[in-house]
Formats: C-alpha cells, sequence, structure tokens
C-alpha cells in the first residue's frame, strides 16, 4: 500500500488494516515517519522526534500481534503528543526556552493508559508557550503554520497537535484546552477536537496552566475516531484529585445506536456582531442539517457570554501565576548565568526564560491576587463563574446541546493579533465559557470558505454527558466527512 | 474595582511580586498591554454578585484523600536530574546567609 493511501486513512479504518493484516504497524509508523519527513519542514508542528523508540515501539506492536496478544484497537495506532504531556525519558519543553533541557522523569496517566492500550507514541508537538495563546505565535521555538495556507495560523495552543492531523502527520494527537485550546486550531485546521468535561481525563502528567480549567482531550479526522481516543484516556486517577469518579461510558459503541430526536439551542449572544460572513452561512447550513434529521432546534440565552472572557482572563492568570511559580531556576529549569545571589536567581532565570505572552500573565495574575486588588479581581471573577454556570445550568433544562461555530473567523495571517493581546484572546470568545462552566465541548469541520479555509462548529454538552455530545457530533460527521479531506502539501 | 480604576498598574511591582526582571522595552511595552487588559477587566466591576457563591472548580471535590499505602518515590536520580547545576545527589543553589 502506498504512503499517501496509508496516511490518508481515519485511525479506525488503520485499526481495521491491522486487523486484516493489510498492514502492519511497522508500515503505518514508516509511512507516518516519511510523511513528517516531507512535510514537516514547512508545517513545523513537530518540536522534537524519536524515530528510533517511534520504530521499536510500533515493531513490539506488530510482535504481540503476531502472539495474538493485541491490547485494542489503538494497538499499533501513532499518537501524536503536545508538548506539555509527560513521556517517560522524552523532552517535556512547553515550547519555552525555560524548559528547554527538561527530560521527562515519569509518565502522565494519558500516557500510561495509551500505552497499556499499546498506542505508538511519537513526537512532541508545538504549542504557545505554556499553552498561552491562540496562533502558536507564542512558541519559543517558532511557529506552526497552517496547512491549509502557509501564511496563516493553525491556531491554538495546541495548534502542533491540529496541524499535524490536518498534514496527515499522526491520525490521532492528543492536547489540553484551557480555555478553546484544542477546540480553536481544531476549527482552524479542519480537524476534529474534544475538551472532555473537567475532572474526566486525569491531569496528571500535563504541565499545569491553569488547574481549574485544563483538560487533555483528543484532535482526530473523524469524530469516531475522537470518540476511540478519548474512551481509553478518561476515567478516575488517584493521582489526580480534581478526577472524577466516574465510569467512563463506552462511546464507540454509543456512535452506532441510533440517534433519539434531541434539542439543540442557538445561543443568540453567539450569533451577533464579529462572526464572519462565510462562518455564519456555514453554520447555517449545519443548523438546516440537524433541522432535516427531525432534530428540534431552538433560539437559548446565555447573557453573561460577553463577560467569559474577562473572568477567563482574571482567573487563568491568576492559577497561572502560581502554577509557574515552580519555575524557578533551581530544581528543574535553565538557571540565568547573570544571577548574583539567592533571590535574582528567580527574576533573572524567569526573565531570560519567559516569553513575553508568559510573563504578562505571569505579572497580571500575580497583580489579580494581590493585596488591595484580590477582591476587586479574582474574587469577583470566580462569583461571576457562578453566574456564567448557571446560565448553562438553565439553559441545559432545556436543551440536549449547544450550538455555536469553534471560531468566529477562519484562520487569520501571522502577525495579524500578535500586538494586540485583547484581540487574541477574543479569537477564544465561544470557547471559554465551557472551560468556566466544565462542560465538554468539541469542534467539528463543517465546511470551507470559498477561500479553502476550513470553517468549524462547535457544540456543548451537559456535564459527564459525552456519550450523547459524541452521537450528536458524530450524526453530522458521518454524512460529511470535511476533516478527511487532505489540503495538497 | 474602586481601589484599580484610577491607578494604572504599577508594573514595577507587580513584576518584582511574580520573580519576572523585564528588559526596559519590556516594562514599557507591558504597561500599555497590562493597562489595556484591566480597562478590559472593567466589565466586571458592574456585575451584581450580591450573595453569589465565588466558584472555584466546576466540579468541587473535598476530602479526597490517597490510600495509606506505601509506594516507591521518585529516585533520587529522578528528582534531580533536571536540576541546572547538582553534585553529590543534591542541587546546588546559590548562596543563602552572607559570609
Amino acid at each position: 500500500m502506498s504512503n499517501t493511501s496509508i496516511i490518508e486513512k481515519t485511525a479506525v479504518e488503520l485499526s481495521k488494516s491491522l486487523i486484516s493484516k493489510e498492514l502492519s504497524a511497522t508500515e503505518i509508523a514508516q509511512a507516518y515517519l516519511d510523511q513528517i519527513d516531507r512535510v514537516d519542514h514547512q508545517v513545523h508542528a513537530f518540536l522534537h522526534r524519536d524515530d528510533e523508540d517511534f520504530i521499536s515501539q510500533a515493531k513490539a506492536s506488530d510482535a504481540r500481534r503476531a502472539e495474538g496478544k493485541t491490547l485494542g484497537p489503538l494497538d499499533g495506532i501513532p499518537v501524536g503528543i503536545k508538548d506539555v504531556i509527560s513521556v517517560k525519558g522524552q523532552p517535556l519543553t512547553a515550547a519555552s526556552k525555560i524548559l528547554k533541557d527538561y527530560i521527562s522523569p515519569y509518565d502522565a496517566t494519558v500516557i500510561t493508559k495509551l500505552k497499556e492500550a499499546g498506542a505508538v507514541i511519537g513526537g512532541r508537538l508545538n504549542l504557545d508557550e505554556f499553552a498561552m495563546g491562540s496562533s502558536t505565535e507564542n512558541s519559543a521555538y517558532g511557529p506552526t503554520r497552517n496547512p491549509w495556507d502557509f501564511d496563516r495560523v493553525p491556531g491554538g495552543s495546541s495548534g502542533g497537535s491540529s496541524a499535524a492531523v490536518a498534514a496527515r502527520e499522526a491520525p490521532l494527537t492528543l492536547g489540553s484546552d484551557t480555555g478553546g485550546s484544542i477546540r480553536q486550531p481544531a476549527s482552524l485546521c479542519g480537524v476534529v477536537g474534544v475538551k472532555p468535561t473537567y475532572g474526566m481525563v486525569s491531569r496528571y502528567g500535563l504541565a499545569a496552566f491553569a488547574s481549574s480549567l485544563d483538560q487533555i482531550g483528543p484532535l482526530s479526522q473523524t469524530v469516531e475516531d475522537a470518540a476511540l481516543l478519548l474512551e481509553i484516556i478518561s476515567g478516575h486517577d488517584p493521582l489526580d484529585s480534581t478526577s472524577y469518579p466516574i465510569k467512563v461510558p463506552n462511546y464507540t459503541s454509543a456512535l452506532e445506536t441510533s440517534l433519539e430526536p434531541c434539542t439543540l439551542g442557538l445561543p443568540k449572544e453567539f450569533f451577533g456582531d464579529g462572526m464572519d460572513d462565510e462562518v455564519r452561512k456555514a453554520i447555517e447550513q449545519t443548523i438546516e442539517f440537524y433541522k432535516g434529521l427531525g432534530h428540534k432546534i431552538v433560539e437559548v440565552s446565555l447573557p453573561t457570554t460577553d463577560l467569559a472572557v474577562p473572568v477567563y482572563y482574571v482567573i487563568a492568570t491568576a492559577e497561572a501565576s502560581s502554577n509557574l511559580a515552580r519555575y524557578d531556576g533551581i530544581r528543574y529549569t535553565s538557571r540565568s548565568a547573570a544571577s548574583t545571589n539567592a533571590i535574582d536567581v528567580y527574576a533573572k532565570s524567569r526573565g531570560e526564560g519567559f516569553g513575553e505572552e508568559v510573563k504578562r500573565r505571569c505579572i497580571l495574575g500575580t497583580y489579580g491576587l494581590s493585596s488591595g486588588y484580590y477582591d476587586a479581581y479574582y474574587l469577583k471573577a470566580q462569583k461571576t463563574r457562578t453566574l456564567i454556570r448557571e446560565d448553562f445550568s438553565r439553559v441545559f433544562k432545556k436543551v440536549d446541546v449547544i450550538l455555536t461555530p469553534t471560531s468566529p473567523t477562519p484562520a487569520f495571517k501571522f502577525g495579524e493579533k500578535s500586538n494586540d493581546p485583547i484581540s487574541m484572546y477574543l479569537s477564544d470568545i465561544y470557547n471559554i465559557s465551557t472551560n468556566l462552566a466544565g462542560l465538554p465541548a468539541l469542534s467539528v469541520p463543517c465546511g470551507f470558505t470559498k477561500g479553502g479555509l476550513p470553517i468549524g462548529m462547535q457544540l456543548i454538552g451537559q456535564a459527564f454527558e459525552e456519550s450523547s455530545l459524541l452521537s450528536i457530533a458524530h450524526a453530522y460527521d458521518r454524512e460529511h466527512r470535511y476533516g478527511c479531506k487532505a489540503p495538497s502539501i | 474595582m474602586s481601589d484599580s480604576e484610577s491607578t494604572p498598574m504599577d508594573i514595577d511591582y507587580a513584576s518584582n511580586l511574580a520573580r519576572i526582571e523585564l528588559t526596559e522595552q519590556e516594562r514599557e511595552k507591558f504597561q500599555d498591554q497590562l493597562g489595556d487588559v484591566l480597562k478590559y477587566f472593567e466589565k466586571l466591576k458592574d456585575v451584581d454578585v450580591e450573595g453569589v457563591e465565588p466558584t472555584a472548580h466546576a466540579f468541587s471535590r473535598f476530602n479526597v484523600w490517597d490510600q495509606d499505602v506505601a509506594k516507591e518515590p521518585f529516585s533520587v536520580n529522578q528528582s534531580t536530574q533536571n536540576a541546572p547545576q547538582s553534585r553529590n545527589d543534591q542541587i546546588v543553589v546559590p548562596k543563602v546567609l552572607e559570609d
């Protein structure tokens, strides 16, 4: 089988080819390595590769299969990893200079689960430094380019994870989503991305950005593939005290059961100004599609929508300022050679090691928590966060899922927003309220602009209702499969 | 936000608290940019949160205990392998006390 026909396959199709012995895991791994060699000098999705380790995992998978000891549907399937998730013995830079020499001493729980499932784990994928950004322009190692148009950003912060799937450099990847960081890049690169309910996937081994918001989730060509990967990585973990003790449903079999008619809500606040016309048109077509399937569409209201961005940036920066205090030039980061004593070693190492956006956010977060400002910023934001959650609770009494665009615009050009933090922050305006409310949400490709840029729709579900969320998304995706369309690169 | 409204952020104070040394150029740039962000945060000023409880986590869990079972801890090597300077299984730090 040619490389092109291998890398065009979805993870589910690859899995079937492995079962039928049409392909070996080693052939699959080699096809992806060849594709990375061919395109990644332009895409720059990968910060690090360990080809030897990658191939040896694939060979081990083939050996298991030959002995009839296959570990399940993911056995032999490559999964790329955002460079904030620990893989023992591999670098973890978080796209920051301060961690340029860091090697993970242990596996994140999601990696342990992937290893147990036989997945072939490979590649460290680019991101905005410490997952702070919406374009990967904040990576200390250079931006990732959007495979659909190299002059445009792939979105962020999981831009390497989304671009790798779009450029067919990996069938599946893991990203992390604190305020849209899986869904927005998925939308801009024309792939599927899922942010699970807060607590559904363990954060153990994820370099923390904002601990009350962060979740790890899958990116893939199809909803079916995302369901497969999500099923493997979900579940309670004693190593993460915020992990929720709930049984993981069988997402893939849930997709096969026929969908009962349900109610989709369109929040009127999301459909106001600022939405690109072509995005609006694509979303209107998805609405018509769901109507055609017999689902009910109703307008709903989330009055706190315009408060989500300021609430998010108060809370996320406050949590980040605390979490990133560990990068201190002492224990496991680079240390400034210019430091002269035990105090300036912190300030100098962090001043040299952090990029601009990380510095801005740590300073802002520290300020919001500081004496005299705590009540006005942090406490006020936490209380407003309660109002945002209550808005969703009210709406979910009437609807099963909420449908919105994932991003107000298709992929933007490099430099377009990088000097204006607020305009960059607003590119996640449709995504961040779900992190504040802890709800599951996903982005599914729903068409292209006339210029050939992907457009994504977002579906937001009720807490721990990933099964129905994925089923409703799958009903659209299996008929359209826009994520299976590859850019010509 | 009565306190913060009239005064722009004291960037030197905040960056010192955050233990981040800034270049002069960054200092000036951030002063403006963060001033704009704080202005943007004023949207929260008029929100009525009287009697509203703050949310720290969407689905808070309390009293999460670990099993009281001894586990294999990180080895010394695992703990120090990423330190910028180490010697004799210990992390070397700049001098803390004066001579």
